[in-house]
């Protein structure tokens, strides 16, 4: 029974199932509108800022780090699509995760894990209302939608950032920075840019909404299920982001080859 | 009229370990009955079960053709709607002040007006004394507000099966004693079966119609009032008695020796079968005493017919 390999995959299963079960529900009626944007409003609110001011230093250091890189090979003209790129599409959503899973995510799961040992959820189902229509779907939704949205911020927050850090600091000259940038980078990088933010949204969302749901014992387990949450929507999303930036480098033919 | 529960050889176990096993019983229409045990018998588990939110692993619940244990979810989200359930904390939305707490069942399941839920909801606060504190929150109210508070939420919709979770936990004995009475006369007024699940020895002794017992993973008896508060099963006297004089110890259970020891002490004597509590005088009687009398009659006429006739396989 209590063998680790079966508790991973029960575990795994229950995750799968409470995804399909919010999938089905969230095209149940009455649709949670009003949660939903509560939610959203939250969840951006807790987000925006640490994400735009995290973002300033993030940009920059890929900046530095790919100027110093390009000068030693003699291509300097290239800094800009180069740490432009790497923003895009992978520093953005990177820290779209990380502040969606820490600082939304783990709201979230605190909030949903202290209704749990209230018996909140208990009483819940007992009145015949769905928790996972009622509470999970529009915190799921309303996650996705803050990682597309917060996304574009971060983009043009940290190109702006890099942008600064090269020109003024580099001496880089912004007109080899911006026709690199069109000479390197198209529209599908920001399409991908988007679609990973979306999938991180959507895993921090269930992550912490299965914690959450499944604290053990008392208010120390809240604790846990808010820290295990977090760190397991870290692993899950590193992992994402590999396969997705594979796929997409096969799939999407790179504009400077 | 209250609906008929009827418990069919239960099991629940969590991992290894098995709470309760092969509990049968009836809880019939319209009557009160009370579920004891000494703490951590499983009495908690034993209400979720029949509510379904836990799912044992034997066994059947059925009220009405649902199988609260093993149907579809949909059916038993359906067959929810007829209970009313009083958590042990009330279990009171954090985030919706009283008001909105005790409307929520209402505007969920219902398309009534809101003129008309503010009818209903202040009906409700009224009969369990919260008028003037619909703006509040649960985090500002006492233990005993937010178990009224409860109790009105779980009977906006006019629920037939009413489960009370430790009604008087955390509650000092004169709002435990006006609880028994609100029980009652709810009782009187709506004829709704009841299950409360305590270890209160004056609820026990006054509110039920039927009493049940749960130690050492079974049912150990589950019968009319009277009955039981004459009984002669050790664990049963020991728990109404609330003494120490018996097979329930600190630890649960106790061992042999110390029970050989106690052998020699005075047994426990029988707690008697004190007046059960009428409803508040201007209420209905309640329907359920007649119903009552009538199965009880006919068990004892049962059981005196059994003990006459000659066993099966006897010669006459």
């Amino acid at each position: 029974m209590s063998n680790p390999v079966q508790g991973a995959l029960r575990q795994s299963g229950d995750f799968f199932a409470l995804g399909a079960t919010t999938l089905r529900d969230t095209f149940r009626r009455p649709f949670q509108l009003r949660e939903l944007i509560e939610q959203f409003w939250f969840v951006a609110s807790v987000t925006i800022l640490p994400a735009a001011l995290v973002s300033i230093p993030f940009g920059a250091v890929i900046a530095l780090q790919v100027g110093s890189l390009t000068q030693q090979l003699g291509a300097q003209s290239f800094t800009g699509g180069a740490s432009v790129l790497a923003v895009v599409q992978q520093a953005s959503p990177l820290i779209v995760a990380l502040l969606i899973a820490g600082a939304g995510g783990s709201a979230i799961c605190a909030d949903l894990g202290s209704r749990k040992i209230r018996e909140e959820l208990d009483a819940m189902e007992v009145m015949g209302v769905s928790p996972v229509q009622r509470l999970i779907v529009p915190r799921v939704l309303a996650m996705m939608l803050v990682a597309v949205l917060l996304n574009g911020l971060v983009s043009v927050v940290g190109v702006v950032g890099g942008y600064v850090f090269n020109v003024y600091l580099q001496h880089g000259t912004p007109g080899a920075y911006l026709s690199s940038f069109s000479a390197l980078a198209q529209l599908p990088d920001i399409y991908i840019g988007e679609f990973k933010a979306l999938v991180f949204g959507l895993i921090a969302g269930l992550v912490a909404a299965h914690r959450g749901l499944h604290p053990r014992g008392g208010p120390k387990g809240v604790g846990d299920a808010v820290n295990q949450s977090v760190v397991i929507t870290f692993l899950l999303l590193f992992l994402v982001n590999v396969v997705l930036t594979a796929v997409y480098l096969q799939l999407v033919p790179q504009k400077g080859m | 009229m209250g609906i008929e529960v009827t418990v069919e050889g239960l099991t629940k176990s969590f991992g290894s370990q098995t709470v309760w096993e092969d509990v049968t019983l009836t809880l019939p229409a319209g009557e009160v009955s009370v579920m004891l045990g000494p703490s951590g018998t499983g009495k908690t588990v034993f209400l979720k079960s029949v509510i379904g939110l836990l799912r044992p692993e034997h066994g059947r619940v059925l009220v009405g053709d649902v199988d609260m244990a093993s149907s579809p979810e949909h059916e038993i989200y359906e067959a929810r709607k007829l209970f009313g359930v009083m958590f042990q904390d009330g279990a009171l939305f954090g985030s919706m002040n009283l008001y909105d707490n005790i409307a929520f069942p209402l505007r969920e399941h219902t398309r009534k007006k809101e003129s008309e839920i503010r009818r209903i909801v202040l009906e409700r606060m009224e009969l369990v004394g919260l008028i003037g504190s619909e703006a509040k929150l649960p985090g500002e109210i006492s233990g005993g507000m937010r178990k009224r508070a409860g109790l009105a939420r779980a009977l906006v919709l006019d629920p037939q099966i009413i489960l009370c979770d430790e009604p008087d936990s955390g509650l000092d004995p004169v709002r435990t004693s006006y609880l028994s009475q609100l029980l009652i006369d709810l009782n009187a007024q709506i004829d709704a079966t009841m299950l409360i699940v305590t270890h209160n020895l004056d609820i026990a002794t006054t509110v039920p119609d039927n009493l049940g017992m749960l130690f050492r993973r079974r049912l150990v008896a589950f019968g009319p009032r009277e009955l039981l508060l004459t009984s002669d099963e050790p664990v049963v006297r020991q728990f109404l008695g609330g003494h120490r004089h018996g097979p329930i110890g600190m630890a649960e259970e106790k061992d042999q020796q110390t029970l050989d020891l106690e052998k020699e002490l005075l047994p426990a004597p029988a707690v008697g079968v004190p007046p059960q509590l009428e409803p508040s005088p201007g209420l209905p009687p309640r329907q359920a005493v007649q119903r009552r009398r009538q199965r009880v009659l006919a068990l004892q006429n049962q059981r005196r017919v059994a003990a006459t006739a000659p066993a099966p396989g006897e010669q006459p």
